[in-house]
């Protein structure tokens, strides 16, 4: 099968085309020759199936960039039949230089000039006939986003597909010429074919900028808006979660249960409690993940976080990171998940690895629901809003201090050079697909890792089979009983170790696992709770909760996200170091003041 | 690097908001100079400083059609004059 590689720079609207050529049947995979996995869609052109792939976008093909080394080993070891090359025709001036630097690689080429509809706007005139001419390269306009030109465009791609690329050669570097050579050609290519006004006119990008980029309204606006954000995605995401909650409890209780009735009892418990639940728990995050990356369709392909980066930067490039991870540790208040998947927007790895670390300290709505129960069982009602607030304060303070404490180990590896795109709005479609291929990652990726997970808790906490379920003669409580000269310092009874073991699975089950420990529920539990704990310890196991590992699913995105077992384990040790520290601090210090 | 200077130079960064001025030299290591390159910022372009982030942070330069942000820092490692 002939393949087709998109090339371009970043915010030309390459994965737009990429979303009109393949739909909703792109897939991830692997590639010779890199490391990171790439979109690739089968489609039909000309008669004959054709491979298309969506090459990370790329500024210069010299970089010094992780990108930019993934295309030049990509083309290395994946000579495709044609390069599909995506200009902004708006950047015309400044992004012939790539398609000058691709050039000299005798790749067979065609050239898009996508956002044709934006250039026309602008009063840009680009005249193909010449500049094919002049470059020896067939060169289309194009709207990827409203299919302006779309239909010439694959027409051209499918002649093109006749002729073969012939190879390239070992060091693509050596195969460049020097950058003032470029500079003469773009000159030349330019003077005739295009034609920029002096001036732009004053559109509607600029007014908005100076309202939302005002030096003092700009930041209420961004707070505004992600406080908006975040309410949207509460507002619609937990009865959506709760809907498929509910229909894997029907399905369980309509299907499942009955299936396995006939097994041993054990058996049963470990496929509907540990398999299946494992499942359930997948599927839970699947409406989360969608709602989460329609919102940030919208955030990100509007252009609004480079606008956020703009103003949050000062604060976070004295904490080793940017504007951009602020934006994900705000959308972390949502859910874990999807705001580490977010972080793919920074492509440098190690800004990108510091902020997967702070990410998972922001107080998600998971671990809400057990502090509004354990705050309603012992605060009054006029200290639990305090001792919740106190609660996020800690969370900031934790992310603020892991930042601090290790961006010396994740030195930026990138320049700070963002554009700023003119704000646009993304259609329907985009916002849509953005979600499906995300939700598809997730799930391929984290899928057997949770269940796996869920599995372990579950027999660890029914495991020996004489034991009662979760009691101290199972493997928990036995783990438990071993932790406790670790725990009792910190306040944490040893029942409550056994709700953090399965508070690793996720927080919206530890008050479920109370219950079952405690052998009590609801109103009961309160009780209980209440009347073995004081403040101190609650306040304690509360901070333990929110500072340790978040959820499973969290862990399985550390890893799928870092592709990096290694720094997955180093996030796990050191939210446990804190929590504890943090836990035992507050704990011993309450303690000395006499409460 | 020795460049023939007509005018007196200065440093993007004490560009004021709404100020036009010409790209004289850039003075950074390889990766930065690579990339500053491809975001169009090459000598005799025009640029200008479109606005400032509060308390020393970003600037929003525009060259050509392209608006970029810069942290202050790289905006140092850019000579200009102002015709």
């Amino acid at each position: 099968m002939k393949k087709i590689a998109l090339l371009g720079m970043p915010n030309t609207g390459k994965s737009t085309l990429f979303n009109r050529m393949t739909g909703a049947a792109a897939r991830v995979g692997n590639w010779p020759g890199i490391t990171v996995e790439l979109l690739s869609g089968k489609i039909l052109l000309g008669g004959d199936m054709a491979e298309i792939i969506d090459l990370p976008g790329i500024y210069d093909l010299h970089g010094f960039s992780d990108d930019e080394q993934v295309v030049r080993h990509f083309l290395r070891d994946n000579v495709p039949d044609l390069a599909l090359v995506v200009l902004n025709a708006t950047q015309i001036e400044r992004q012939l230089s790539l398609l000058l630097q691709l050039k000299q690689l005798n790749l067979n080429m065609v050239v898009l000039l996508n956002m044709a509809d934006e250039a026309k706007k602008y009063g840009i005139t680009v005249d193909t006939r010449l500049m094919t001419e002049a470059l020896g390269i067939p060169i289309f306009l194009l709207s990827a986003k409203y299919g302006t030109g779309y239909n010439e465009a694959m027409q051209a791609a499918t002649r093109a597909l006749r002729y073969t690329t012939p190879g390239l050669a070992e060091n693509l570097r050596d195969q460049l010429r020097q950058d003032v050579q470029i500079e003469t050609e773009m000159a030349r290519v330019l003077q005739h074919s295009v034609q920029v006004p002096a001036r732009l006119p004053d559109n509607l990008t600029n007014q908005l900028d100076r309202l939302m980029l005002h030096p003092w309204l700009g930041l209420p606006i961004f707070f505004g808006i992600m406080y908006l954000l975040f309410q949207a995605i509460f507002f619609f995401g937990q009865p959506l979660q709760t809907g498929v909650n509910g229909l894997f409890g029907w399905l369980r209780e309509a299907a499942i249960v009955p299936l396995v009735a006939f097994l041993p009892a054990m058996l049963q418990g470990l496929l509907l409690d540990g398999v299946y639940n494992g499942v359930a728990t997948v599927a839970a995050f699947v409406p989360l993940i969608v709602l989460f990356f329609l919102f940030m369709a919208i955030v990100e392909d509007t252009g609004y976080l480079s606008r956020a980066a703009f103003l949050m930067d000062v604060l976070m490039a004295k904490m080793g990171l940017d504007g951009r991870s602020f934006v994900m540790l705000l959308m972390g208040f949502g859910c874990n998940v999807p705001a580490l998947m977010g972080t793919r927007v920074m492509r440098s790895r190690p800004l990108r690895l510091l902020s997967m670390l702070v990410v998972p300290f922001s107080l998600c709505s998971a671990r809400l629901q057990v502090f509004v129960f354990i705050t309603a069982a012992l605060f009054s009602p006029e200290a639990a809003p305090l001792v919740l607030f106190s609660l996020y304060l800690f969370s900031f303070a934790s992310a603020i201090l892991t930042a601090l404490l290790f961006k010396r180990y994740f030195p930026n590896s990138e320049p700070f050079l963002l554009e700023l795109p003119p704000y646009r709005f993304p259609t329907l479609r985009q916002m849509v697909l953005r979600g499906w291929h995300e939700v598809q990652h997730f799930l391929r990726r984290a899928t057997k890792f949770i269940v796996a997970g869920v599995v372990l808790v579950w027999l660890l906490t029914h495991l020996p089979p004489s034991a009662a379920p979760a009691s101290a003669d199972t493997l928990a409580g036995m783990i438990g009983a071993w932790l406790h000269p670790l725990f009792e310092p910190v306040g944490i009874t040893s029942e409550l170790t056994i709700a953090l073991i399965f508070g690793f699975v996720a927080k919206e089950i530890v008050i479920g696992s109370l219950a079952v420990i405690y052998g009590l529920g609801g109103e009961a539990l309160s009780g209980a709770l209440a009347q073995q704990l004081d403040w101190v310890q609650a306040y304690s196991f509360m901070l333990f909760t929110l500072i340790y590992t978040p959820c499973l699913s969290t862990v399985a995105t550390l890893r799928s996200e870092s592709k990096n077992a290694g720094f997955m384990l180093f996030t796990i040790a050191w939210s446990l170091a804190l929590a504890w520290v943090t836990s035992l601090v507050f704990y011993q210090t309450a303690r000395m003041l006499g409460y | 690097m020795k460049t023939v200077q007509p005018h007196p130079t200065e440093k993007l960064s004490s560009l004021h908001p709404g100020e036009i001025a010409i790209i004289v030299s850039i003075h950074a290591e390889e990766p930065l100079h690579q990339r500053l390159l491809a975001m169009g910022f090459r000598t005799g372009k025009k640029i200008e400083l479109i606005r400032r982030a509060r308390f020393s942070g970003p600037l929003q330069v525009r060259i050509g059609t392209t608006d970029i942000l810069l942290r202050k820092a790289e905006a140092e490692k850019i000579s200009v004059h102002r015709p």
